[in-house]
């Protein structure tokens, strides 16, 4: 790892304005992607804000018909908070699916949707909750702040603050992991709030995380697998690598579907 | 430089480190307790979890200055002078381990595991709990073994870790 200073702001406007002042500084929250990175030489920042010792950045509560998660929330709170169990208990055991225990007690919310790895499991819950990504300068809609590989609509100098998640009716995540990374070689997060119906694909993408419209379309007319069967989805647009080619993708998507609305009219 | 200070194993220590510095490196060079190991460096393989705050980590990944003030133990803090904690005591009866190196780690994610999910822990919920830790010796059947009769002993003594 190469040198760079360090720096521990006490308040969200500190660590903005020192995002400011370091060019090229990052912000360091659980350091669960950004310090391997680093240890590789794969990313060289000058500088670390670390987000580990700001106040009232962490916690889960209800607003409203929401769920708002602050940034630098580990995934093992998210995982085992009573609050999140109620009110989706999809979005909980999707956070247990993350890494293993180790990761989970570092890892933060904030950290996993701005780095938008195109196997991270967040992204897919946001997009298919249509969360909302609260900034300190801004809010941005899910739909509109994953754009593309490990590429957000975050502007630099911008820091997560927290996420709101709309409650929805049924909502069910279904992960089939690279057996050695444990990331998503394809996850599936369904929701469903009224005739609103969302799926969304991470893993498969070669432009990250996505909807998959066509199961949308399917799943409106009966909220149930059986809506999925025959439903096909398409190849174009997915990832090929040692672990899985385009077409195996595709057919996964499909299966994990199915296994999210199974669990999802379960819950 | 920066000076940092923690409490490590139940002793206060400080130090001078760098900001890369890492809390693996911290404790096995800094502070000589080269009972935490490095097995990858690439944080996959959990030979260096050791508990901050009371939570397991991998301490390669995770700088030594987001430590300071904060509480660690390592394997060597979990043994009562010469009586092993009955976690270790577990991994010796059921020959938890062949070379060794992953042992340290194996040991504070399962007491990690009892702290969290309790003492009974049937087999599947170990092997998925140890998902972080890898071993390139024993084909983890007897490691299981170990987690599952090292948790019932703490069980039965009511048994933290003993610095926490
Ligand atoms: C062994 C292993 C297995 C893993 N498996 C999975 C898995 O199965 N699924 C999965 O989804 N992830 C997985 N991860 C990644 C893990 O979830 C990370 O915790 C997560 O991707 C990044 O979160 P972090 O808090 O560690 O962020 P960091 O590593 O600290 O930061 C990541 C990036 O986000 C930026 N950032 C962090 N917080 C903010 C903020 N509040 N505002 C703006 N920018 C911010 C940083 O500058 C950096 O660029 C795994 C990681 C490891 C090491
Ligand atoms: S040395 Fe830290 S996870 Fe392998
Ligand atoms: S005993 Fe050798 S790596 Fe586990």
């Amino acid at each position: 790892m190469y040198a760079f200073s360090y720096h521990q702001p006490k308040t969200v406007r500190q660590a903005a304005s020192l995002l400011a002042k370091n060019e090229d500084g990052k912000i360091l929250a659980g350091g669960q992607t950004l310090l391997p990175t680093m240890k590789q030489r794969l990313a060289a920042p000058p500088a670390l804000i670390d987000l580990g010792k700001v106040e009232g950045l962490s916690g889960i509560e209800l607003k409203g018909r929401s769920l708002v998660i602050g940034a630098t929330t580990k995934h093992v709170q998210v995982a085992t908070s009573e609050i999140v169990k109620q009110a989706i208990p999809g979005l909980a055991e999707m956070a247990g699916m993350i890494g293993d225990p180790a990761v989970r007690n570092r890892g933060t919310i904030g950290g996993s949707v701005a780095n938008n790895d195109p196997a991270a499991d967040y992204p897919a819950a946001c997009l298919a909750l249509g969360a909302t990504i609260i900034t300190n300068t801004r809010k941005i809609p899910a739909e509109q702040f994953f754009t593309g590989l490990f590429e957000t609509a975050l502007e630099p100098g911008e820091v997560i603050v927290k996420i709101s998640f709309p409650i929805v009716s049924k909502a069910a995540y279904a992960k089939f992991r690279n057996p050695a990374s444990r990331y998503a070689m394809v996850g599936v997060f369904v929701a469903k709030r009224g005739s609103d119906i969302r799926v969304a694909v991470t893993g498969a993408g070669s432009n990250g995380v996505f909807r998959a419209t066509a199961l949308e379309e399917a799943l409106k007319k009966r909220f149930s697998p059986k809506s999925l069967e025959g439903v096909s989805v398409s190849a174009d647009g997915l990832n090929g690598d040692i672990h899985a080619s385009p077409e195996y993708r595709a057919h996964l998507i499909g299966v994990m579907a199915k296994r999210a609305v199974t669990a999802a009219i379960g819950k | 430089m920066t000076t940092i200070s923690m409490t490590v194993n139940g002793k206060a220590v400080t130090g001078n480190v760098e900001p890369r510095t890492l809390l693996v490196q911290f404790l096995r060079e800094n502070l000589r307790l080269t009972g935490t190991h490095v097995g990858c460096d690439t944080s996959q393989c959990g030979a260096c979890v050791v508990h901050v705050d009371g939570a397991a980590v991998k301490s390669c990944t995770m700088l030594a200055v987001s430590c300071d003030g904060s509480n660690v133990t390592t394997i060597e803090g979990l043994a009562n002078g010469a009586e092993l904690h009955p976690m270790q005591a577990a991994f010796r009866e059921h020959h938890g381990l062949q070379c060794g190196f992953c042992t340290p780690g194996m040991i504070m994610s399962a007491v990690d595991m009892v702290n969290r999910l309790g003492p009974d822990l049937d087999e599947k919920t170990i092997r998925e709990e140890l998902e972080g830790n890898i071993c390139r010796c024993t084909g983890y059947h007897n490691i299981v073994k170990a987690v599952e009769a090292g948790a019932q002993a703490m069980g039965a003594t009511g048994q933290r870790v003993a610095a926490e």
